[in-house]
């Protein structure tokens, strides 16, 4: 695959022509951006703006109608080992039989590989990753017995246990506990201390500009993206809001209130 | 095997001690292999229902065991037709593990083409297959060569009709099934647990559902002697489910699945060597609804007794939380070292006989004493025990009073519950909180003395 004009083979992610279909209903549109690196990204936009799709179709877990996208300049096959995904919470069943620390050792699987057994070392691995979310002391939990925003932290932990460089993250912040939402931020500004890209799907407008450094604005196509100074401003917002006049008063009035606290 | 009937004798006839001690001392060479033919099967389908349950597929083994039906009445005619007899086990075992595929691909086409979904797909390809079957082996019975007649031993199973050659075949296969599932363990947990993940990760994720549904169809073919089509799906899916109440990990729910399969194939094989004429199939799925039965009801993970043990201690300490506090709150007032059981009683809507016995429950425990009729005290340990329980509830209740716009989004209990069961470290945490902040909005004072 040869890289097309204007693209480059040092973005984390560089996706062309992105276009995106369930069931013949288009999802995204022509997207066409590049991710840059070591930096925190946030996705924003309304509901069904295709914000999680975009993350899938970045791993191929969703169909793709055109468009490709490229991991450092290769395709995602190629690339695979570079990537981490942190799903939503609730896509999976939480009351399946194994304890936290073994949800975070499947962070290793793909590096052990194909019906070897877990090696002490990966155990030392998820040991580490549960620490960086706070979550020690309930290695040995049973997963149905964590609260939500424990179960959030499991997820996290196995993301960072797959030791990659760049981080995918549906929707992490959402209905989590004061505590959880701190150990999430903690560990995104540890990962931009690495110099790893962290792409999260937000939905909190107020925090934005305070957990992140970029940010893409999302409607079924890309209304904005760039730095949050430049970018995440009203006018894009009522692009990408569009329509939902009480939002985005609401999100406006935010902004303001944001902007006045930096300034001052 | 030990007892010789001639087919018109179809009374059920019960076995003598010493033919009891002949099976279960595995006396005999047959049975000695049956029974462990049987065991092996069962834990093979423990161990691949464990993975089937987990990855939510229990009713597609279901449909995909009735379509095997219609293979092995095609399977005879075919073997008639060629000029054999039509009773080579193995052609009729290869015909159904070929329908029973075909069976699962029907389904899966079904869903991806239609807007059908799962149980419709199921409902549709279960009954027609399972139809097709019947009206086939019709026509193979009145084939006029070739001796249809113990096909119908597919159905139901008949453990008693197997002889040693069957038997070490179901042994070889169900070790090999057990051995590539312990090869795949892991891979078989991530996709149960998280299909997507895996994806990302680069497993084959179709691949590997092949290869489960193709272990249960394997399992399903070889139980069809002993255990009948129509009730196979019970060894695959009932010892999992029973191993749910116990095990609290995948590898320990896969060795309790096997446990209770060993043990429902030894008691199944049994009982069909003493009793022929009984169907086997029945006689083992009653045996899984028995032990499950035992699993749902002592069973160390949310079995029924535990559960309500767990709620009867919850329920007292609670109630014993309750009336500390109240007297607590009643002597505070008062300044007084006794209280009377009226005043007790008007603090909630309790009745009489309910504080007298939580009264005399806090007296065994040392917490109160009674002083004369309708007259108690607390005990210096019971007072310390009624200030924390009283100071928790006050801390608990500025707490939410305070942070309304944090609490409701993780505080899933109400106020007057979540003091039972905050722990100490929570609560040390809210005092560090409360302490933090100067403005605090309480209905009661706080201090109570810690």
């Amino acid at each position: 695959m040869t890289l097309e004009a204007g693209h480059s083979a040092d973005s984390p992610i560089s996706i062309h022509d992105l276009t995106v279909a369930y069931h013949r209903k288009p999802v995204l549109w022509d997207v066409d951006l590049d991710i840059p690196e070591a930096k925190l990204i946030a996705i924003v936009g309304p509901n069904g703006a295709g914000k999680s799709t975009l993350l899938k179709a970045i791993l191929d877990i969703v169909p793709r109608a055109s468009g490709d996208i490229l991991l450092y300049g290769k395709p995602l096959k190629k690339q695979r080992k570079l990537v981490s995904y942190v799903p939503q919470r609730e896509s999976v069943d939480w009351d399946f039989p194994i304890d936290a620390l073994g949800v975070v050792l499947m962070g290793r699987y793909g590096k052990i590989g194909w019906c070897k057994p877990i090696f002490s070392k990966d155990r030392a691995i998820a040991m580490d990753a549960l620490k960086r979310v706070g979550m020690t002391e309930y290695a040995h939990r049973q997963i149905n017995q964590l609260s939500g925003g424990q179960q959030q932290r499991v997820f996290l932990a196995r993301a960072l246990a797959q030791d990659s460089t760049i981080y995918l993250m549906d929707e992490p912040f959402a209905s989590v506990d004061a505590a959880t939402e701190r150990a999430i931020v903690d560990v995104l500004s540890e990962l931009k201390a690495q110099r790893k890209t962290v792409v999260v799907v937000h939905h909190d407008l107020q925090t934005v500009p305070e957990y992140f450094d970029h940010v893409i604005m999302l409607n079924m196509r890309v209304v904005a993206h760039g730095s949050i100074s430049e970018v995440f401003t009203n006018e894009n917002l009522k692009k990408t809001y569009g329509g939902r006049l009480t939002l985005l008063s609401e999100a406006a009035e935010r902004l303001a209130r944001s902007k006045v606290l930096s300034d001052s | 095997m030990t007892v010789n009937h001639s087919i018109s004798d179809a009374r059920v006839s019960f076995p003598s001690l010493e033919q009891i001690t002949q099976v279960l001392l595995l006396e005999e060479y047959n049975t000695r292999v049956v029974v462990l033919g049987v065991m092996a099967l069962g834990a093979a389908a423990g161990i691949v229902g464990t993975f089937l349950l987990l990855r939510k597929r229990a009713l597609t083994a279901d449909a995909l065991s009735h379509a095997t039906l219609p293979g092995i009445a095609v399977a005879f005619m075919i073997a008639v037709a060629l000029g054999g007899s039509g009773k080579s086990m193995l052609g009729l075992l290869l015909g159904a593990f070929v329908f029973g595929c075909i069976g699962v691909l029907v389904i899966l086409a079904i869903r991806h083409t239609t807007r059908l979904k799962d149980d419709a797909a199921i409902g549709i390809v279960l009954s027609v297959f399972f139809g097709l079957g019947l009206c086939l082996l019709k026509i193979a019975t009145e084939m006029p060569s070739g001796s249809a007649a113990g096909l119908q031993g597919f159905i139901f199973g008949k453990a008693a009709s197997m002889v040693a050659s069957d038997a070490m075949t179901m042994l070889a296969v169900a070790v090999g099934v057990i051995l590539v599932i312990g090869l795949f363990r892991k891979e078989f947990t991530l996709l149960c647990f998280d299909e997507k993940f895996s994806k990302t990760q680069g497993w084959p994720v179709m691949t590997l559902d092949i290869v489960l549904m193709g272990l249960v169809a394997i399992v399903t073919v070889i139980a069809l002697q002993s255990v009948g089509l129509v009730l196979a799906v019970a060894m695959l899916i009932i010892p999992a489910a029973s191993a749910r109440y116990w095990a609290r990990g995948t590898a320990s729910m896969l060795l309790f699945a096997a446990l209770f399969g060993c043990l429902n194939g030894w008691l199944g094989a049994t009982v069909s060597a003493l009793v022929p004429r009984m169907p086997t199939g029945p006689i083992i799925v009653l045996l899984c609804g028995f032990w499950f039965i035992v699993s749902f009801v002592f069973g160390r993970n949310n079995g029924v007794v535990v559960n309500q043990i767990a709620r009867i201690r919850l329920n007292r300490r609670v109630a014993m939380q309750h009336l500390l506090r109240a007297v607590w709150e009643i002597s505070e007032r008062e300044q007084l070292e006794t209280v009377g059981v009226k005043e007790i009683v008007s603090m909630r809507s309790w009745k009489k006989v309910f504080v007298l016995r939580q009264l005399k429950r806090a007296q065994k425990k040392g917490f109160a004493k009674k002083q004369s009729e309708d007259v108690w005290a607390m005990t210096p340990k019971g007072a310390h025990e009624a200030s924390k329980v009283a100071r928790n509830h006050r801390l608990w209740e500025v707490y939410l009073i305070n942070y309304a716009d944090i609490a409701p989004s993780h505080v899933d209990r109400d106020a007057d519950m979540i003091e039972h069961v905050l722990g100490s470290d929570m609560v040390q945490k809210l005092e560090a909180l409360l302490d933090s902040v100067h403005d605090l909005k309480s209905p009661h004072p706080v201090g109570v003395d810690s």
